[in-house]
């Protein structure tokens, strides 16, 4: 359950942000979730409702987008998709596979007045 | 209106693990995270490394654990330091609670700090404490399958321990299949194989940690 965890981390965002926009209310919420996080979408929405009563952002609405696992091969080059969480190059073999995205967990953006 | 944000919703935990990994380069200290299922060995494992290495290295443990001090009370039989973080039911420990109870150590004197998570396989990983390493305890009863059940612990782990291998007779755990999936999420990873019942794999394991620290102190 560390979605509340999470939740506490948008709320501390989405406050910082509409004051520095001086909002008076938040209605959307806009976040990128890489396909390689653990997060519980159904969970995280529960924790944020429940913490954003009585805020600026009660009622908003969360957008997700996911975002999905892409790698990139230092060796050959090759950059795509990574399946069944296989982090050897299908180009080359080669091990030296750095995480292009898919590890997102992020306030892409909000929408205000 | 629109307002562009892109921060990370865990950026504040991002920015305090990083005061504590540099508190621990100031001392000269390798930190590392144990993370592994309730169960696992993880607190066994610990009281196994601290009998091999308390001669050689000065350590300290911090245990983490939602309510007890059972762990802890293991640990401090062995009379080195150990410091209990209790999550009151909080599945993972995250920076600022680490950073929080560090005063306590005498951190000029230590050579390394295990840090024992929650027991949990989820929600550790997604939380860097300031650690040098993650170090992933996957115990042979809870199945080959988890690996790719539970893929970002793996992948952020340095080395993976695979424990109570004394038990694989009389299991159906294909260790093959278990070493290629963590190998494939993590290609180079260390894997090593322990029975801490038996005492086997442990000096492979305290080898690991020591060149972990030597390799840190030679910066």
């Amino acid at each position: 359950m560390h979605e509340m965890a999470m939740a506490e981390g948008i709320m501390d965002i989405v406050k910082d942000y509409a004051e520095k926009n001086n909002a008076v209310k938040v209605h959307t919420i806009s976040l990128l979730i890489g396909e390689m996080t653990g997060v519980v979408v159904d969970s995280l929405e529960f924790c944020f409702k429940a913490l954003s009563k009585g805020t600026i952002a009660e009622n908003a609405e969360i957008k997700l987008k996911n975002v999905p696992l892409v790698g990139h091969c230092n060796d050959c080059n090759w950059q795509g998709h990574i399946e069944n969480y296989n982090f050897f190059c299908p180009h080359c073999k080669s091990g030296h596979m750095d995480i292009i995205s898919g590890r997102e967990l992020r306030v892409e953006y909000l929408e205000v007045d | 209106m629109e307002v562009s944000v892109m921060e990370d919703i865990l950026g504040g935990n991002d920015k305090i693990a990083a005061e504590n990994a540099q508190i621990f380069k100031n001392n000269n200290i390798f930190a590392l995270n144990i993370i592994g299922s309730p169960g696992a060995g993880k607190t066994t494992l610990l009281e196994k490394t601290i009998g091999k290495l308390k001669k050689s290295l000065n350590m300290a443990i911090i245990e983490g654990d939602l309510f007890t001090s059972k762990d802890a009370d293991r640990i401090a039989s062995h009379e080195i330091p150990v410091i209990q973080i209790n999550t009151s039911g909080g599945c993972h420990l995250d920076a600022a609670m680490v950073q929080k109870v560090l005063p306590q150590l005498n951190l000029a004197e230590l050579d390394l700090v295990i840090i024992e998570n929650v027991g949990n396989l989820v929600c550790p990983a997604e939380f860097n404490i300031g650690e040098d390493s993650k170090a992933a305890v996957l115990s042979i009863t809870e199945g080959d399958d988890k690996p790719l059940k539970y893929p970002l612990i793996f992948k952020e782990a340095a080395v993976s321990i695979l424990n109570k291998v004394d038990i694989l007779p009389f299991t159906n755990f294909d260790m093959a299949s278990a070493k290629n999936d963590i190998t494939c999420l993590h290609p180079g990873i260390e894997i090593i194989e322990t029975s801490c019942q038996q005492e086997s794999g442990i000096d492979e394991w305290c080898k690991w940690l020591e060149n972990a620290v030597k390799s840190k102190q030679n910066g």
